[in-house]
């Protein structure tokens, strides 16, 4: 049997009297992209932050590609794109020096880029089609190459587990198609994506499988068997012809 | 032309005035440093707080006859390390706790400051003695700032991706709250610094105008370094020249100068600066400008 990239084991996190996450427990193979489907308040951003390793969890165990989170961190695995507003675009940053951020953890103590570096840099930049655009300041962008600016960093510094929270929020159709583009490239390498998204529409085209997350995993398991009305009553509190839940 | 040669030869003359340019210029460069992390990250406030805050130990230090340096960086790093205290172990938001650590400290030193005999020192502790610093505050401010620049030219990487995303450097492995705390260390070590330039009241300026104003002149953050310290220097430099010639405070005289660079900046700069963006506003009148 194949280890799986993102294992989750009965993760239950809690802040103070707030139950955030209960007896959590799924499992992504390699080269898969997998949504994250839920409402604000859901654990989503619950689950990244336990998967990260920014956040212990009480009960439960994550691994990523067999590691655990702090292990796997120092190996580069986890690859991070932030939600939008998480960001400083005005931050005098470079889409080049975002992407070098990735490399980081392959540098010596003063992180001074050497060759390897760049190259692996110019080649992330080349697959998410941002080379034109790599020496312009971070939020000189749109909304989709802030995005791949930020993929980009992860291929860059060789994530084998992507973690992208909303990347879809304040894209435009064209740039999302963009986007689908270069995340599908990546599950192709072989590459796994933990996708959470509001997006529920955009769900079936890209989504290999999906989780609907509710402090618990309500469902688990291809796109459209987990997007049924019932769940998304369930889970969302809509129907599944609205389409987008809020 | 001569006048001018003539305004800077005659003070450099002065062996207090070599000093004091000395101790401005190097004070300058070191806060310009720390100033750009501390206008992108927005922690101007910390920077005010940990300034007031060292105020009892600079006067323990006086009282005891310590190196004032050894008192302030013991209040500085201790009371940054109360602020965390507080605003984790209770419900008051980051600012409050700021704001009650920094001055709950500076009321501490105010009382203390009843016990020393002279109201002269007590004016050098809060506005700055550049023109009567001691050898031994030379070398104590010597080996803090080349201690400082040291640490920096090898972690300015991390410390900046510190700034911009700390998540990330978490998902890498790097361990930000290490890095936050490095960050904090340099911080109280340039405030020590820059008392003996400017005083108490006055090290905030130094720690947050020059880089807000190369934050204004560029998108790069390797220039907005330069810039910064470029800035700094010429302010330290022509503050303490301005404030010889007009007799007046040299520190008052260098936070005018760096107050000026900020408002050249702020109405000029290219892009950011208001006068420009004014003129674009009305060259594309009807249409809607974005702030940004």
């Amino acid at each position: 049997m194949t280890e799986a990239a993102v294992a989750v084991d009965g993760v239950t996190v809690r802040y103070g009297d707030v139950l955030a996450l209960e007896d959590v427990a799924f499992s992504v193979p390699a080269g898969r992209i997998c949504g994250l489907l839920g409402t604000n308040g859901s654990g989503k951003s619950t689950l990244f932050r336990t998967v990260i390793g920014m956040l212990t969890p009480e009960r439960g165990t994550v691994r990523l590609h067999g590691h655990p989170p702090a292990r796997a961190r120092a190996r580069g695995v986890v690859g991070y794109v932030p939600q939008a507003e998480q960001v400083d675009w005005a931050f005098p940053v470079r889409v080049v020096d975002v992407v070098m951020m990735g490399r980081y953890g392959h540098m010596g103590p003063t992180r001074r880029p050497r060759a390897a570096d760049r190259a692996a840099v110019a080649d992330a930049l080349e697959r998410t089609g941002l080379t034109d655009l790599a020496h312009r300041q971070i939020g000189a962008l749109s909304g989709g190459q802030r995005k791949r600016a930020f993929v980009a960093r992860g291929i860059a510094q060789g994530a084998r587990v992507f973690l992208l929270d909303e990347p879809f929020a304040g894209v435009d159709k064209g740039s999302e198609a963009t986007i689908v583009e270069v995340l599908r490239g990546m599950r192709d390498d072989g590459r796994t994506l933990l996708v959470s998204t509001h997006d529920l529409a955009s769900v079936p085209d890209f989504c290999d499988e999906a989780v609907l997350l509710q402090q618990r995993v309500v469902a688990h398991g291809r796109p459209e068997e987990v997007l049924t009305p019932q769940r998304l009553l369930a889970a969302f509190g809509v129907g599944a012809g609205t389409g987008r839940a809020v | 032309m001569e006048a001018l040669v003539e305004w800077f030869a005659v003070p450099f003359q002065f062996d207090f005035m070599r000093r004091a340019l000395l101790v401005s210029v190097v004070a300058g460069a070191v806060c310009a440093v720390l100033s750009c992390w501390m206008t992108l990250i927005g922690w101007s406030l910390l920077a005010d707080a940990v300034s007031h805050a060292v105020l009892p130990g600079v006067v323990l230090s006086y009282l005891f006859g310590l190196p004032f340096a050894a008192g302030a960086l013991v209040f500085g790093a201790g009371s940054v390390a109360l602020i965390g205290v507080v605003r984790r172990t209770s419900r008051v938001k980051a600012d409050a706790a700021t704001g009650i650590v920094f001055t709950a400290m500076f009321a501490i030193g105010v009382v203390l400051i009843s016990r020393i005999p002279s109201d002269t020192d007590l004016m050098h502790i809060l506005f700055g003695n550049v023109l009567g610093v001691s050898d031994a505050d030379i070398a104590q401010i010597l080996v803090m700032a080349a201690a400082t620049l040291l640490v920096v030219l090898f972690k300015h990487r991390d410390i900046t991706l510190f700034a911009f995303d700390p998540t990330h450097a978490h998902a890498i492995g790097l361990n930000p709250r290490r890095l936050e705390a490095l960050l904090l260390g340099l911080l109280s070590v340039t405030v020590v610094i820059a008392l003996q330039a400017v005083g108490i009241i006055m090290v905030v300026a130094m720690m947050i105008i020059p880089g807000a104003t190369a934050y204004l002149l560029t998108d790069r953050f390797e220039r907005m370094l330069v810039i910064s310290v470029a800035v700094s220097v010429g302010a330290s430099v022509l503050g303490t020249y301005a404030s010889f010639h007009l007799n007046v405070a040299t520190g008052g005289t260098i936070v005018v100068a760096q107050a000026l660079a900020f408002t050249l900046a702020y109405l000029f700069a290219p892009r950011q600066g208001v006068v420009w963006r004014g003129r674009a506003r009305t060259a594309r009148a009807g249409e809607t400008v974005p702030a940004r």
